[in-house]
């Protein structure tokens, strides 16, 4: 499962600075709604967020990008700690770690930019993955600078559709050890 | 060992847990489980109103510091406790509250009194469940309880489908408790209360600001040694007061909005607030950049969320407030090169100001010979009863005069409802603080509006013998709503005016309870020392100035020192 949202309530923060939070929840019903409540509720922004299972069935592991300063992310660590059903987390924007997104593009190809559509998702190791007379559909994989560079790009040849992720991040392996 | 119903595992549950007394309304989705009480040594207080239900399972919480217990039934019994839960919540009184819930083939077909009541109280409860499998049962309602009672306690809720309640399962064995994901940090870091006791050494103006964590972690003990012996004063909020004797010469009152004088401008002037257990809420700090701007800031509390929200603090430290006390004195005792006796004298010239304070403006108000001043009734209840009355209130003006005059010397005898300020909160809070202790003085300071928001408990004070005294001071207003509209909206008493309000002699007849009017001061004693000598039900109706205001205040938005005065 896979959600992206803008919160509908964004106050004019100081220094406002996007955040990834990696959390580790129970697996239960309703978990989502607890964390996702807490942001609406406490008026916290969503950039957006991915949820999914770890290898433990028992156990989900999810990644929201949020936005303020450093008090509001601090409040938001806080209380997402709080949520009973919350076992870990980890704000790893400031320690080395691997973000990764995907994104599903449908593009205008018709006769004349077809051609184009194909080079430019080969220098973006993209691949199509459904192709119709006037469309393809293309899947894009990487960080979330490298989506929206790909998006600039295509904007202007003609995008019919677009569907995000959101990012997924996990942190670096401890080089030294 | 032999099956047993899930109506049955729930009763033997709260046996479990030591439940004697439970609050509720039955219902169709709940009513195998009283069926299932109806042969326990466990007493339901029928209430009239399921809000009323969670509300004297709060009062019995908050006096005794056990889990209190509410059952409710679905649909409109869960919503009507809706109210009494996020009271709770915001004031971290430990409940648990179970509701019943269509049979599991129903939910989500929009069956009869069905309602998502985990949806709905999922941001006012500390957790809630909705039990799934009848397995799960037992294990849920365990759980509850640990979570309720843990940490920063506050109210859970679990949902019982109806045909869980009567499925079979085998009761089993009670498990130590451990979960993964909640793990509350009891134990305060060495290293912080090495800080913090430095950093008090050093102070010269020093402030303890106490809330209701104090009351909630039974901390008074290790608060008072402190204060007394290292001779700092101290300040309480609303939650907080009782936490330090409200007459002994350290304590300086209430701060924050109807603060006294001396409490605001001491936090203002301050060089040291020791905030332990207080969540610095706004009706405490008012404007946050006056607050205790000249001060550094030590915060002892059990939630880490509570630390720095509003206030940026210098010396976090996360932990159960008596424990943190606790270690407070034990590093004075053995680790600092300072003698007790010495430190006793410390502070003199912050301690002559803090007096000049309070002799420029003391916590009072204009006395009068004729007419009835709401303050001269909470002076006469406190001497009457020697102090030694649990004292509930409503919200308004009623709830700010009891804690400004009622000065309570012991913690868990002031039942009010800080937080969320719930008119209508009193009189169940006082039933259930009676049903605890059904031999101490339970006092209910009500206005005429807020007491008419859960009237209907008469009938359940009367029916189980609660010789709930209630001391309406009756104005015929919205008290606190008109007061902000003398002040700020030009005298426009907007819906504010009860032009029509029952006799409450006569409506404390009607219930089988004794009703008293004083309609002069000096009808005032006679009245409240006939109530106190009543071994029934009493309202006693004080006819009071009628626009008659608290003070001091601080107006909304400006900072504590900027006090309207009387």
């Amino acid at each position: 499962m896979a959600i992206m949202a803008e919160s509908e309530l964004t106050l004019p923060r100081n220094k406002q600075m996007k955040h990834t939070i990696s959390v580790l929840l129970q697996n239960k019903p309703g978990v989502l709604s607890r964390v996702t409540g807490l942001f609406s509720g406490r008026g916290f922004n969503i950039e957006s967020l991915c949820v999914a299972e770890t290898l433990d069935p028992g156990v989900s592991s999810l990644t929201v990008v949020s936005s303020g300063d450093n008090s509001i992310i601090e409040q938001i660590t806080k209380q997402l700690h709080k949520l009973i059903d919350v076992i870990k987390v980890t704000d790893i924007t400031d320690k080395e770690y691997v973000e990764r997104e995907m994104v599903l593009i449908r593009m205008k190809a018709e006769a004349h930019t077809r051609a184009e559509v194909l080079r430019v998702i080969d220098i973006f190791r993209g691949k199509v993955v459904d192709v119709s007379a006037k469309s393809y559909a293309v899947e894009i994989t990487g960080s979330a600078s490298k989506i929206q560079a790909v998006i600039d790009i295509l904007r202007p040849i003609g995008i019919k559709e677009i569907v995000r992720t959101g990012i997924i991040a996990m942190s670096r392996a401890n080089k030294s050890k | 060992m032999g099956k047993i119903t899930g109506s049955q595992a729930v009763v033997k549950c709260l046996q479990e847990e030591g439940v004697k007394i439970i609050f509720g309304y039955p219902g169709g989705a709940v009513i195998d489980l009283y069926d299932a009480l109806f042969d326990a040594d466990i007493v339901n207080v029928l209430v009239r109103h399921e809000q009323g239900a969670v509300h004297a399972a709060d009062g019995l919480a908050r006096v005794t510091g056990e889990v209190g217990v509410a059952l409710l039934t679905s649909g409109p019994g869960a919503t009507n406790g809706v109210t009494g839960i996020a009271t709770a919540y915001m004031d971290s009184i430990p409940l648990v509250v179970l509701t019943g819930q269509v049979p599991r083939p129903l939910i989500g077909n929009d069956a009869f009194q069905e309602v998502d009541i985990v949806g709905i109280t999922r941001p006012c409860t500390k957790h809630n469940y909705l039990v799934g499998k009848i397995e799960d049962l037992v294990p849920t309602i365990r759980e509850a309880f640990h979570i309720a009672r843990t940490g920063r306690p506050g109210p859970v809720l679990v949902d019982l489908p109806k045909d869980l309640l009567a499925s079979q399962l085998t009761f089993p064995d009670k498990p130590v408790i451990n979960m993964l994901s909640y793990q509350p940090t009891y134990k305060p870091h060495p290293v912080q209360i090495e800080k913090a006791c430095k950093k008090i050494i050093k102070a010269k103006k020093p402030v303890l600001y106490v809330g209701g964590g104090v009351i909630l972690s039974n901390a008074s003990k290790e608060l008072t040694e402190l204060a007394i012996k290292l001779n700092i004063p101290v300040t309480m909020t609303l939650m907080g007061l009782g936490a330090f004797p409200g007459t002994h010469e350290l304590s300086m009152g209430m701060l924050g909005m109807h603060g006294t004088y001396t409490a605001n401008m001491a936090v203002a002037e301050c060089d040291l607030l020791i905030a332990v257990g207080a969540r610095f809420d706004d009706r405490v700090t008012g404007k946050l950049a006056e607050f205790a701007s000249n001060a550094e800031i030590i915060h002892i509390d059990i939630d880490p969320t509570s630390i720095s929200k509003n206030v940026k603090v210098d010396i976090p430290i996360v932990a159960d407030c008596k424990n943190a006390l606790a270690a407070i004195n034990e590093w004075f005792k053995t680790k600092a090169d300072i003698s007790l006796e010495e430190e006793a004298g410390r502070h003199q010239s912050w301690f002559n100001l803090i007096r000049e304070w309070t002799a420029k403006h003391p916590l009072s108000y204009k006395e009068n010979n004729d007419i009835i001043k709401p303050q001269y009734v909470i002076e006469t209840l406190h001497k009457l009863t020697g102090g030694k009355a649990i004292i509930t209130t409503e919200v308004g003006q009623n709830q700010m005069w009891a804690a400004q005059f009622y000065q309570f010397d012991h913690p868990r005898h002031f039942v009010t409802s800080g937080g969320l300020g719930t008119m209508g909160f009193g009189l169940p809070a006082a039933i259930g603080a009676q049903m605890a202790f059904p031999d101490k003085t339970v006092i209910d300071i009500a206005g005429d509006g807020s007491i008419q928001m859960n009237i209907q408990e008469l009938a359940t004070a009367k029916q189980y013998k609660c010789p709930v005294k209630i001391a309406i001071l009756n104005n015929s207003y919205l008290g606190m709503v008109r007061q902000w509209q003398e002040l700020f909206y030009d005298k426009r008493y907007s819906s504010t005016t009860m032009d029509v309000t029952p006799d409450f002699v006569d409506l404390a007849r009607a219930y089988g309870a004794v009703g008293l009017r004083a309609t002069t001061k000096n009808e005032v004693e006679p009245v409240i020392k006939e109530a106190l000598a009543t071994d029934n039900l009493v309202i006693m109706d004080f006819k009071i100035e009628r626009e008659e205001g608290v003070y001091p205040m601080v107006p909304a938005g400006k900072g504590n020192t900027e006090m309207l005065l009387v």
